[in-house]
């Protein structure tokens, strides 16, 4: 049980401990297979068509137009210029990737470790690993200045034997971008299995055949559950080290560079860090959305979880600054001149509120609210801070990509950096990740709903005397 | 005894075949070079707005720099800033296409333009910031059209490009001489740059060759080479203050 602390006001009753846990407050599944359903396929209602009407008619523009123009005319539209190359395209790449850890964080790890409080938004933090990589996709390729020929870079066999090189930390970062996708994809699909089979058997007409079609003539026997069960093991185990290999990798492309600023040994690291600080911040947005906007949603999702998801918070929050500090420590005391520059480029040049508010936003902000059970037990509260560590680790990227390349080792070419196109080529991708999760919450069960019910089977509350004490049963 | 630290194995052999040395003292800082190499390269007409905000293409510039506070302000000698051609160069490990790669035969770095994906990496990990990026395809006006060097490529939009040595020029002089059976000797051609500089503050040649005007003069021992304390093995050698 991850967390029965009492409150001094409220006794040990049995009512406080069902109000307050999900675990031990069953439903019978048939009600909550149904509420799910409803959530699911209620007829939509004003809401929800604004939401999809705005964010394709931003997408339409942002993406499709913006991007198509920049094809046609050249990437001269866009900021980027000497000395800085990149600009908001690797900012946002980076930005998306770090996103999409969370996802597999909070699924992957907490499922090997069993933190019970993890099943009923594993889906929702999943399917931001795949939406998210959607869009660090697009951002990727949409800098590249001839991206019609982007086939060039996937091994793929060809007449004249040439191949991608493998020397460049852009090849490796696409094959671990690729297998990341896939994997992802996969792990979340098999815990999809069951829920598939549950709306078959609730549904009828064209969702019918799609969930037949998904839900691979699950029946739900014993052997079907065993085999489920083992893949969904090895996919846990297996997809955490993938997980730290992409964002190291994402970081190479600028550690394994010959630049000031960017040489940095501990970059791995501080990369994964960073990268679960802004996804775990915005898995509690999504938790917290899902929970205001949808039927019945508050039943699943509740206090504790943004409780617990806020301690993480939390604890990713520590853990980032003392790797800030150590990166901003070593490359100070290096006493290389170009260096130097760069860091007092950071801190006080044009540009040099950036540097605070991600030092305000990644860390004082957390670090204020965060420690405050009550708080943190507030959806509001807790996504918010979330919303602020996502804006902080957006800067942070930006610091490391377009203000970096401001200053390098040859003064003549230092040059500021305004963008263009990347503005509604970012806020594209921003709708398009958004709409993908507006879409996805009437095609799928944003909860896991077997999970959950196999979480509730487990959890009892058994009475000693006049206390009451819960109980948790080895599932496996 | 054997050495317990093996010992740091340059190629110096292959390192700078081709080989420029340039008198800051002697450069005047007029700019031919810069307009004779966009004639013989077909560089393009950037214009004024993108020039200005760091589009400029030009494969040698001519870098200026100041000592001092205003108004007691000193100008440092001009210095003509080109791709170095580096033994080692940091932009080609990390293109993923291998559009830039480099040319063991002639120790240059050759860029691939048709097989360039325009990532920018080369550019980004460039510490002499000597690549330029087509950025557009841009308008180029009369008659700029009429000139085009039918020898070097017309680079279109997306694409990275760069400071050959004038490798059509190298090309041709190694065709002549095979035919009549020798060595390129030297001084028989020089780069559209070291050919323009009134002041003849840069000179080009082979360096693998002891006798050539080059070697000589990049033995002179007071020449430096660009940030060579990054292990790039740089091609350009530069005299100031001599």
């Amino acid at each position: 049980m991850a967390d029965h602390k009492h409150d001094a006001g409220h006794a040990h009753t049995e009512e406080h401990f069902r109000e307050k846990h999900l675990m031990l407050d069953p439903l019978p599944r048939g009600q909550m297979n149904d509420m799910v359903m409803e959530s699911m396929t209620g007829k939509p209602g004003w809401k929800f068509w604004t939401a999809v009407i705005i964010l394709s008619g931003i997408v339409a523009y942002g993406l499709v137009y913006s991007w198509a123009k920049m094809i046609a005319e050249g990437v001269g539209i866009a900021g980027v210029n000497r000395p800085s190359y990149w600009g908001i395209f690797l900012v946002n790449t980076v930005f998306w990737i770090g996103i999409s850890h969370a996802g597999t964080f909070i699924s992957a790890i907490l499922r090997v470790f069993k933190a019970e409080f993890r099943r009923p938004f594993t889906r929702a933090a999943e399917l931001m690993t795949t939406f998210g990589l959607v869009q660090a996709g697009f951002s990727v390729f949409m800098h590249m200045g001839r991206v019609w020929l982007s086939y060039w870079l996937f091994p793929y066999p060809n007449q004249r034997m040439l191949w991608p090189n493998l020397h460049s930390p852009l090849t490796w970062d696409l094959l671990a971008i690729t297998t990341y996708l896939l994997s992802s994809t996969m792990y979340l699909f098999l815990p999809l299995i069951p829920d598939m089979a549950m709306a078959r058997d609730r549904s009828t007409g064209w969702r019918k055949n799609l969930y037949k079609a998904l839900a691979l003539g699950f029946r739900g026997t014993e052997g079907e559950w065993t085999h489920l069960r083992h893949a969904m093991n090895i996919f846990a185990f297996a997809i955490i080290p993938v997980m730290f290999s992409v964002h190291t990798i994402v970081s190479w492309d600028f550690a394994a560079a010959t630049r000031p600023g960017w040489n940095s040994t501990i970059f791995g690291p501080y990369f994964v860090v960073g990268a679960l600080h802004s996804g775990m911040g915005a898995a509690v947005i999504v938790l917290a959305v899902i929970r205001s906007n949808m039927k019945h949603m508050d039943y699943f999702i509740r206090a504790e979880h943004f409780d617990a998801i806020g301690k993480l918070m939390l604890i990713i929050s520590m853990t980032w600054a003392y790797f800030f500090f150590n990166d901003y420590m070593v490359q100070w005391y290096g006493g290389d001149k170009w260096t130097h520059q760069l860091l007092h480029f950071h801190e006080a040049g044009p540009l040099g509120w950036m540097w605070f508010a991600m030092l305000f936003c990644n860390v004082v902000v957390p670090w204020a609210i965060l420690w405050n059970t009550k708080w943190r037990s507030t959806p509001w509260l807790v996504s918010t801070v979330g919303i602020i560590i996502n804006v902080g680790m957006w800067f942070e990227r930006y610091i490391i990509v377009p203000i970096s390349l401001t200053i390098n080792r040859a003064p003549f070419t230092w040059r500021m950096y305004t963008p263009g196109v990347e503005i509604p080529l970012g806020i594209g991708t921003l709708a398009l990740f958004i709409l993908l999760y507006v879409l996805a919450s009437k095609l799928i069960p944003l909860i896991p709903v077997w999970e959950v019910q196999e979480g509730q089977m487990a959890h009892e509350l058994k009475k000693f005397g006049r206390e009451t004490v819960v109980s948790v049963s080895e599932l496996e | 005894m054997t050495n317990a630290i093996p010992e740091v194995k340059l190629a110096e052999e292959h390192v700078g075949k081709w080989g420029m040395v340039i008198n800051q003292d002697i450069c005047t800082g007029c700019q031919a070079c810069v307009a004779a190499c966009a004639m013989e390269n077909n560089i393009t007409f950037v214009g004024e707005e993108d020039s200005g905000y760091g589009r400029s293409m030009h494969w040698i510039r001519i870098e200026r720099f100041w000592e001092g506070e205003y108004p007691e302000v000193k100008m440092t000698p001009n210095q003509p800033m080109l791709c170095q051609q580096c033994g080692s160069a940091p932009c080609e490990p990390v293109c993923p296409a291998f559009a830039t790669v480099h040319s063991t035969a002639e120790s240059l770095n050759l860029q691939v333009y048709n097989r360039c994906v325009g990532t920018r990496y080369c550019a980004n990990n460039c510490p002499y910031q000597v690549r330029s990026f087509n950025w557009r395809d841009y308008e180029r006006p009369e008659p700029l059209p009429n000139q085009f060097n039918p020898d070097v490529t017309v680079r279109r939009r997306g694409v990275m490009e760069k400071c050959t040595f004038c490798i059509q020029r190298i090309h041709k002089a190694q065709d002549e001489a095979k035919s009549e059976g020798r060595e390129v000797m030297d001084g028989e051609f020089t780069t559209a740059c070291a050919q323009a500089c009134p002041a003849t503050a840069i000179t080009f040649g082979r360096t693998d060759d002891p006798q050539s005007l080059v070697s000589q003069l990049a033995h002179k021992g007071h020449g430096v080479k660009h940030l060579e304390e990054l292990g790039t093995l740089p091609s350009v050698t530069y005299f100031k203050g001599g």
